[in-house]
């Protein structure tokens, strides 16, 4: 675990750069880390986001098929929203940590 | 078909379970691994007396699903993985051999293809996962089976074994589709397991093999993927990381992802998109993949007290694997005795986890993991002795492997007691850093 200081706050992030605990995210947290990545982020994003974090707030495991199924976004729609690397950007963005697929 | 009263005719055994209405009524859903493991530890501690243990399945057939994997290079035959499931349940368990249709949690009923309905005080499901090529678009069609194979099924596997007898080599491409999947390492020992059969048929000059993976590398772990990718690299396997199949194009035959990425091949061999049975969701108990809420410690279903999940079926954060399923069921004994007896549920489940990884070549690796703690170096079952090395390749870890079928039918499925702690022990890893 490492401080990192995010658009002007003090925050604990994970050795690749998620945030540890979603509580202390903000809007600006999610500009700024989103600017790192390259990505510009529209009102689009933002639902993609508020749905991520309710979800791990929930406890539910986060697959991409999941966001698919949210009805905000299809799997398509989420890739062009976060190239590369849509949960990783897109929870990286949400300030949740990182989702790691059960294995 | 009543098995337990198996020289009765049946409107005899059905005179018989009417003398038998003031039993308690254990059913368990699901006569694979995991189900015919629980009913023979339950038949030693449920009392004859009180309790009647009926187990349902729709095949007949038990497959030993890890030996699926040598298969296709001919290393096992099909009579190697398939024996009579009624073999392995014990004699006072009914068997039951048809489809389940639906549970009705509320009614404490089971309904099965045909109209006959099951009533239950304890349910266990363990109906486990299966493979759904029909997810994907252009899995299952016009190359399916001629230059598409899946290693999951029998059908697939010996499909696969025809193929690779006159196949003249190309791109081999091993794929996963979608996380969750049962044994996450299957695929690259299949991968590993390839190479030294295109060598040993000397023709791996001819084959290129490609590895693709929704994850971000060879494993989720860091310790096992960096192990893994070096020895994916010693073996000349090229990795493609993060790729999510969107469809497969059987014209162009490749592959392609959601972001227009498409890699080709001439041999596809997958591990489909994997799913809990249909059951689970017209019952409504399921998540978007049909697996059931579970609680990952106690074992029972989150909505129903006198329901408790094992196996595959379970939506559990450690691997679906065999060993899982094994390392659970003392605690889901326990706990569904402390149900019974209306104690609080105290045995807890850690998420054990320990898989052979068949490198090729007569040699193996080992991993042993849980909920918490990710795999590392070291020995096991011993600290310091072994004999079996975690994280390393040794030709020890083939043998385990190898013994692992024998253990599997004569040990694991009557439910006998292994030489091993069910809760992961540190002793014996070592903690490192990357
Ligand atoms: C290629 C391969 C390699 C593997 N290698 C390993 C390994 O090395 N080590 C390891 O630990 N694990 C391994 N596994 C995984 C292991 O086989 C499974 O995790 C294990 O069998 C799970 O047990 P289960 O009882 O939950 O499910 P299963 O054993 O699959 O049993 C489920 C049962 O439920 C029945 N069923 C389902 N739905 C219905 C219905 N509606 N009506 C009636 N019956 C139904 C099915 O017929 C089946 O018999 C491997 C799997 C594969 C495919």
């Amino acid at each position: 675990m490492a401080q990192k200081t995010i658009a002007g706050i003090a925050v604990e992030v994970s050795s690749e750069g998620y945030l540890e605990n979603p509580a202390q995210w903000t809007k600006e947290i999610a500009l700024e880390i989103a600017g790192e990545i390259g990505i510009d982020l529209t009102d689009k994003h933002f639902e993609v986001l508020e749905f991520l974090r309710k979800e791990h707030a929930a406890g539910t495991q986060l697959t991409i098929r999941k966001v698919g199924k949210s009805g905000i976004v299809d799997i398509k729609g989420l890739y062009t929203l976060f190239p590369g690397g849509p949960l990783k950007y897109s929870a990286k963005i949400a300030g949740i940590p990182k989702p790691v697929s059960c294995v | 078909m009543i098995m337990g009263t198996r020289y009765l005719p049946d409107f005899l055994t059905f005179r018989l379970s009417d003398n038998f209405k003031h039993m308690k009524k254990l059913l368990i859903l699901g006569g694979g691994t995991a189900g015919t493991m629980m009913a023979n530890k339950l038949h030693h501690v449920l009392d004859k007396e009180d309790w009647n243990i009926t187990i349902v399945d729709k095949h007949k057939t038990h497959i030993y699903q890890p030996g699926l994997l040598f298969i296709p290079f001919g290393i096992y035959t099909r009579g190697d993985v398939e024996k009579p499931k009624a073999n392995f349940f014990p004699p006072r368990v009914n068997a039951i051999f048809s489809e389940i249709d639906m549970i009705k949690p509320e009614e404490n009923k089971v309904l099965l293809a045909g109209g006959r309905v099951l009533q239950y005080d304890y349910l266990i499901v363990a109906t486990g996962t299966d493979i759904r090529p029909d997810q994907t678009p252009g899995l299952s069609d016009s190359l399916w089976y001629k230059q598409i194979f899946d290693f999951y099924t029998l059908e697939g596997a010996l499909a696969l074994r025809q193929h690779l007898k006159t196949w003249e080599g190309g791109n081999l491409v091993v794929s996963i589709t979608e996380l969750p999947y049962k044994c996450p390492v299957a695929p690259l020992e299949f991968a590993f397991l390839a190479d030294a059969y295109f060598s040993e048929m000397g023709m791996r000059d001819k084959v290129k093999i490609t590895y693709v993976t929704p994850m971000s590398g060879a494993f989720t772990k860091p310790v096992a993927t960096k192990m893994l990718n070096e020895l994916l690299q010693e073996k000349n396997i090229e990795v493609v990381t993060d790729f999510y199949i969107e469809k497969v194009d059987n014209e162009k035959r490749c592959l392609v992802s959601y972001d227009e990425i498409e890699i080709p091949f001439d041999l596809l061999t997958i591990v489909p998109m994997n799913m809990g049975d249909e059951v689970i969701a017209r019952s409504g108990l399921g998540d978007d993949m049909n697996y059931i809420n579970t609680n990952k410690e106690t074992l029972q279903s989150v909505k129903h007290d006198n329901i408790f999940v094992i196996g595959d079926a379970a939506n559990l954060p450690t691997s679906k694997a065999g060993s899982v399923a094994h390392f659970a069921s003392d605690v889901l004994m326990e706990n569904l005795m402390h149900a019974i007896e209306g104690r609080p549920l105290t045995a807890k489940f850690d998420g054990h986890a320990n898989c052979y990884i068949e490198t090729g070549y007569g040699k193996g690796a080992l991993i042993d993991f849980n909920y918490e703690t990710e795999p590392l170096p070291g020995t096991y079952p011993l600290p310091g002795i072994g004999p079996f090395g975690l994280l390393r390749n040794t030709r020890i870890n083939h043998y385990g492997k190898i013994i692992f079928r024998w253990i599997y039918w004569h040990i694991l499925l009557k439910g006998k007691e292994l030489p091993v702690e069910s809760e992961m022990t540190m002793a014996g890893k070592r903690r490192i850093s990357l």
